[in-house]
């Protein structure tokens, strides 16, 4: 009788995996594309406050002076870019800057000429300003020699990761370096690695463990210096036991002399077990209280493709310039573990697998369970996209929802404890600025499991993110309605 | 972004070239469970104690059933039509209320009833109130109360006697004097333990008569074995929990052998349960989605109320069975009950 896995108690669902299409490819490396597209926004940052230079009509795909950009996400928020149209740079190159703001400086993934700064498809926010450089096939990438990190202070590691640019690959795109800079005075004393890959299909993360369990323990150790702690605990679901024996071959092979412990705890398979709430609940059994940060219960999550990048940031200096993606779904010729260049068109990447078949349906950017589905393929990857799904027919359901008929399915798979059916049903009544008390705005991530075991179908996720627009009106009106009370 | 219906049509899924490519929000997946599948899973669930009561009773409960069936059909379908809204009746709901309407009335009464019942429960009860999904009470279940308060006497006394050889060849259409009986908890309210005792058999006999369905009473309620299949089939499956019907039943048996004796704890639980509609309740009426609490706690809450409400109601009431007034009156707490008893959020077992 095997003691039963690690799991999170509340919520969560089973999809089917799907996983099988591509957990057995190796990482295959795809060739330089035509030209990539690199968002100068692929991370998760705060707009500064500083003046925007005066533009005469912020839907225009120009009028850009000083090499300063206006992101149409963030009004306020200023990238410096450190190239010019016509420029030629080679890859690896820092082509924007981000100076002492939150953010990740951005590099060229290929060797070329910049064509500009255009406005481009993505499949989150519409069209953003991104820097198109044109591939010059005769570039050279620089040859890189690794170093032994352990002559570094813990200074020099953080700003090593900092260069190189790296933000949390898992699909939140939270710069690393700053996760990493701990405020002194809060408690440590675990560094989770988050390898459960929770979403159908994406076998990206799976691909990376197994063939680069190496230097994702030592990356570990990396972290590990950098928070100055000992103890890491790498999660990983049980449906990949090749990941799990590499990483404890690994962890046997390294040097276990420095003091650290690292292990990997095989969780049960259970989708969200990739969040990052869940998985320290799995492993550590403590739940961060809402609006707080990880490190307040003493634990700080990484990757474990992060991970690897930092390895490859701090000892080889590379900047993070290229991922590996899953591109799968039964609507793709050949379903592969790809290693592709930031900014790849999603077009290029089907073209170099042999197309599409007849009867492809929907494009998925990212996981099938929070992905973004796209009407186009002219548009790149950025930093953290995991994968790309094409799903034919077969896969997609595309049948139309009913009325909520009250049997609760979605309360019981929550894991944050909300409660989607009671949201769903105020927004369809237009009442949906009430619904601040089901907890929404804080602690729903939107991994869609309500709207997965739904019975009739209901778009939850959907009326989850129409009820934080409206709470997010209703809050801004209160205020303007203060502030006109406080000056009439 | 309207947050009306809008049918996304499979004729926008032709992709070629990346022009016609279906766009729609996350998930990508669905679990491959439907309304109309729950539905239908409830309505083979019922068909067991139909089949049995033809046996038992005799060809008109299938008539009785169909056209109960058919007039749930019927209005639903003319009631959405005349006000302009989409006809749904292949979720499987209407054909589920059609059954259970069947199910709580007697088996002698005259083939109009039915329709009439039909009437108020989908009409009245479920598309006025918005349809399904809406409703406050048991649309079968105000069916019955309709018909109980405007014919009382075919609906207390239209009962007959069951017949342990095949009963298929009774005349059909035998009015409400054919073989008329009265129910177990009618005797045993006006006449005490051993009058029942005396006209339904005595010792073990009698218990096995009712839990298998040898007994008179509601078309689809006598069988305790076949609804038992049926219910915890359901729960097998996942979709009902059993703090509904385990709570109701052990309220019931619980009140009854304190308070339904001679004497206090001397009353016969067995027998309430195996008798009336409590099995066909706490199953398939009171787990009804839309009109009971979705958490747990919240559940057994309402199942206490409704066994407490039937055993007083069989009790101290003017009629000798309960649970039909007893679900009826615990649906309107069910809003109450979801706001009291709330799911337990992920942050609120932080170690602070």
């Amino acid at each position: 009788m095997m003691t039963p896995l690690a799991t999170f108690p509340k919520g969560g669902v089973h999809p089917k995996e799907n996983k099988d299409l591509s957990n057995a490819l190796p990482i295959e490396t795809m060739p330089d594309p035509s030209k990539v597209s690199l968002f100068l926004k692929q991370h998760v940052g705060t707009p500064c406050q500083v003046a925007v230079p005066h533009r005469p009509d912020p839907r225009s795909d120009h009028a850009i002076d000083d090499n300063l950009l206006f992101s149409s996400e963030h009004p306020g928020a200023l990238f410096r870019l450190l190239v010019d149209k016509k420029d030629r740079v080679k890859q690896g190159d820092r082509i924007g800057e981000i100076g002492d703001r939150l953010g990740a400086v951005l590099h060229a993934s290929v060797g070329g000429a910049v064509l500009g700064v255009k406005n481009i498809l993505h499949y989150q926010v519409g069209k953003a300003p991104a820097i198109v450089i044109r591939t010059d096939p005769e570039a050279v990438a620089p040859i890189r020699m690794p170093v032994d990190w352990r002559h570094f202070s813990r200074e020099q590691i953080q700003e090593r990761i900092a260069a190189a640019g790296i933000v949390g690959l898992g699909g939140a795109g939270f710069p690393t370096d700053v996760k990493l800079d701990v405020k002194p005075g809060v408690k440590l004393d675990t560094l989770i690695l988050n390898g459960a890959e929770c979403e159908p299909y994406i076998t990206c993360d799976h691909r990376v463990m197994v063939e680069k369990a190496r230097e994702i323990i030592e990356g570990a150790k990396i972290l590990l210096t950098v928070l100055g702690i000992t103890y890491c605990a790498i999660g990983v679901e049980n449906n990949k036991p090749d990941a799990i024996a590499a990483l404890n071959e690994a962890i046997d092979r390294a040097d276990s002399t420095d003091g650290f412990k690292i292990e990997v705890k095989p969780l049960a398979v259970k989708y969200p077990q990739g969040s990052a709430d869940q998985i320290m609940q799995s492993i550590t059994g403590r739940v961060r209280p809402s609006g707080q940060r990880s490190s307040s219960i003493g634990i700080i999550v990484q990757n474990v493709y992060t991970t690897k990048m930092v390895y490859d940031a701090v000892v080889l200096d590379k900047p993070l310039t290229e991922r590996v993606i899953t591109v799968t779904g039964r609507a793709i010729a050949r379903p592969a573990n790809l290693r592709v260049k930031i900014g790849t068109h999603i077009s290029e990447i089907a073209d170099y697998l042999g197309g599409t078949t007849a009867d492809l349906c929907k494009v998925v950017v990212g996981g099938p369970m929070m992905g973004f589905a796209v009407s186009d393929l002219d548009m790149p990857i950025t930093k953290t996209t995991p994968g790309i799904l094409f799903m034919n027919h077969a896969e997609v359901d595309a049948r139309a929802h009913g009325p909520c008929i009250r049997c609760g399915f979605c309360l019981d798979a929550c894991p944050m404890g909300l409660e989607p059916n009671n949201i769903g049903i105020y927004v369809e009544a237009g009442r949906g600025a009430e619904t601040e008390p089901f907890g929404l705005m804080d602690d729903c991530f939107e991994c869609g499991s309500c709207a997965y075991v739904c019975p009739a179908k209901r778009p939850l996720v959907q009326f989850i993110r129409l009820a934080r627009l409206e709470i997010d009106q209703a809050r801004k009106l209160k205020e303007i309605r203060e502030q006109k009370r406080k000056a009439g | 972004m309207a947050t009306k219906r809008s049918p996304i049509s499979q004729q926008s899924c032709d992709g070629v070239d990346g022009h016609h490519l279906l766009v729609s929000v996350s998930p990508h997946l669905k679990a491959d469970i439907t309304v109309s599948r729950i539905m239908w899973t409830v309505v083979v669930c019922l068909m067991p104690p139909l089949i049995l009561s033809i046996f038992v009773f005799g060809f008109q409960t299938l008539i009785i059933t169909a056209v109960s069936v058919a007039s749930c059909l019927a209005t639903e379908a003319i009631s959405q039509k005349l006000l302009g809204r989409p006809v749904t009746i292949k979720d499987g709901s209407a054909v589920i209320t059609g059954l259970l309407l069947a199910y709580v009335i007697p088996p002698g009464v005259p083939l109009w009833m039915p329709v009439f019942g039909a009437v108020m429960a989908i009409f009245v009860t479920k598309i006025i109130m918005g349809g399904l999904g809406f409703n406050i009470f048991n649309p079968a279940l105000i069916g019955r109360a309709f018909l109980v308060a405007t014919y009382p006497v075919a609906m207390t006394t239209a009962w007959l006697a069951p017949i342990r050889n095949v009963a298929i060849f009774r005349t059909m259409g035998a009015g409400v004097d054919a073989v008329s009986s009265a129910t177990p908890l009618y005797v045993l309210k006006h006449y005490g333990m051993a009058a029942v005792k005396e006209q339904f058999g005595s010792g073990t006999s009698i218990y096995t008569d009712f839990f298998i369905g040898f007994r008179p009473g509601c078309i689809g309620e006598t069988s305790a074995l076949l609804l038992l299949v049926g219910g915890l089939y359901l729960i097998y499956r996942g979709y009902i929990r059993w703090h509904i019907p385990v709570s109701i039943i052990a309220t019931v048996a619980l009140l009854t052998w304190i308070f339904d004796g001679e004497r206090i704890f001397t009353g016969d639980p067995l027998l309430a349960v195996l008798s009336g509609g409590v099995m066909l309740g706490a199953f398939f009426m009171a787990t009804d989605y839309v009109t009971s609490p979705t958490q747990r706690n919240g559940q057994v809450v309402f199942g206490i109320g409704v066994g407490a409400l039937t055993v007083l109601i069989r009790l101290k009431g003017g009629y000798p069975e309960g649970v039909c007034y007893a679900i009826l009156l615990m649906n309107p707490l069910t809003p109450a009950l979801d706001q009291w008893f709330k799911p337990k959020r992920f942050s609120q077992g932080a170690v602070q």
